[in-house]
């Protein structure tokens, strides 16, 4: 339970940072929150011959919205979106979902939105919900810095577009606008498990009431976080009702293809996979005043 | 590695190998055993400190080296010129531990959610001790406990018993 030794750095600026990153390459590991990379090196399952701490790096700790977007800096914590002060508005309801369940109280005063998104777990809460917000990465690379869409940010379980020397900086997430309301629905054995199966929602109505876009991602149901395209086509332009979200629900049991393992066998999280998008919807839709 | 890492107001300078992790570094490097190490994998909240006075961390997943230049609060901390702090008191008269393996951490945990939530409802005490395991499962008193130190934190200095 001792990690293999390494070398620490602590970066006192983000220019720091990413020069100890470019000298190290493929041996580097960012040291953000830690709290899914600390355990990972106690197992061995990671071995970083270095860690460069980024903690210091303040100016990478805002959550700043603007016009545009939420923008949330590498070494925002958890426990930060949890307790912002617009985190009340309805149109933030996917993300304070989330932020109530990723992990436990105590791993979130630590752990980062970005750095969940960096580590790219199957089971993460913050890719799924990134991906039914429309969310894109800000990383910092050698010619410069680049915005990645989070579609193609999610490279494989454990693997993000973010290459050997890069660094992410931060993470935006569009404001959606005020007939915008989502859900986060997460089924997990215990606090601070990760997700059996759990689904993001994330819905925009027309002035009519017709469905003008939807987010629809689950977790725990492939190599990385799934988008449920079929069920964001299906719904976008309807008027909600049951058999849509019967529809939609039925999308994402066809998408979902999860694993086997303590938590349940492949037919019973595809099961939840379909009844948590179908709750979300309802959820979503109860938050803007709509029963479907 | 040199830290300095001031734990409970004294300054602890201490050569430690990078991979030192905080719990290990304060249960042996400082001889502070009352930060107990449970799970040693960050799920059972045994290892709760708190770092630069408000932000509770598990220090099982967190290595000393982070903390350099930083304060940490252990329970060895909480006490007073011999005065229980008011959290220890609440366990003390509310029953809150049975083995007392736990109690550091839900201790830990506590006055850090009293720091940023000094009047919380049961339910916030319950929802903020969460990520805190007790295997004897005294949560109803532990919960008790906490209320018990939040209203004794709430009255004005000097009313406290």
């Amino acid at each position: 339970m001792i990690p293999a030794a390494f070398d620490y750095v602590r970066a006192h600026t983000t220019d720091e940072a990413f020069a100890h990153l470019q000298q190290h390459g493929a041996d580097a590991r960012v040291l953000a929150g830690g709290q899914s990379l600390i355990p990972a090196m106690r197992f061995r399952l990671a071995r970083p011959a270095v860690l460069v701490d980024i903690n210091a790096l303040t100016d990478l700790g805002h959550l700043r919205i603007s016009d545009q977007a939420l923008a949330v800096g590498a070494i925002a914590r958890d426990s930060d979106i949890e307790r912002a002060p617009w985190i009340g508005e309805r149109r933030w309801s996917l993300i304070r979902d989330a932020s109530r369940v990723v992990a436990d109280p105590v791993v979130r005063q630590m752990g980062t939105v970005v750095g969940s998104l960096c580590h790219n777990d199957p089971a993460g809460d913050w890719t799924t919900v990134a991906l039914a917000s429309g969310a894109t990465v800000v990383v910092r690379g050698k010619t410069g810095t680049r915005r990645v869409p989070i579609d193609s940010f999610l490279v494989d379980s454990f693997a993000t577009a973010v290459g050997e020397g890069e660094m992410a900086l931060g993470a935006d997430f569009p404001v959606p606008d005020d007939r915008t309301a989502g859900s986060y629905q997460k089924v997990e054995r215990k606090v601070g498990d990760f997700a059996t199966a759990a689904a993001a929602v994330q819905v925009s109505l027309n002035a009519d009431g017709t469905i003008r876009a939807a987010g629809v991602a689950l977790s725990a149901a492939g190599a990385c976080a799934v988008r449920v395209d079929a069920a964001e086509k299906l719904l976008a332009g309807q008027k909600p009702s049951a058999e849509l979200i019967r529809a939609a629900s039925n999308a994402a049991w066809e998408r979902s293809a999860p694993q086997a393992d303590l938590r349940g066998t492949v037919e019973y999280k595809k099961h939840l996979a379909g009844v948590l998008v179908a709750r979300g919807l309802r959820q979503a839709l109860a938050r803007l005043g709509v029963q479907a | 590695m040199k830290v300095n890492i001031k734990v409970n107001g004294v300054s602890y300078e201490k050569d430690v190998e990078p991979r030192t992790l905080l719990a290990y570094f304060l249960r042996e490097d400082c001889k502070l055993t009352g930060t107990h190490v449970g799970c040693d994998t960050s799920s059972c909240g045994c290892c709760v400190v708190v770092m630069d006075g408000t932000r509770a961390v598990k220090s099982c997943s967190m290595f000393a080296v982070q903390a350099d230049g930083h304060e940490i609060l252990t329970v060895e901390g909480l006490a007073e010129g011999g005065k229980l702090h008011a959290l220890q008191q609440g366990f003390w008269d509310q029953h809150g531990l049975q083995c007392g393996y736990c109690t550091p951490g839900m201790m830990l945990t506590s006055y850090a959610l009293l720091k940023q939530q000094p009047a919380p409802s049961e339910n916030d005490i319950r929802e903020g001790l969460a990520g805190n395991l007790c295997r004897c499962t005294g949560y109803n008193n532990i919960v008790k406990a906490v209320q018990q130190a939040a209203a004794t934190l709430s009255q004005p200095a000097g009313a406290a018993k």
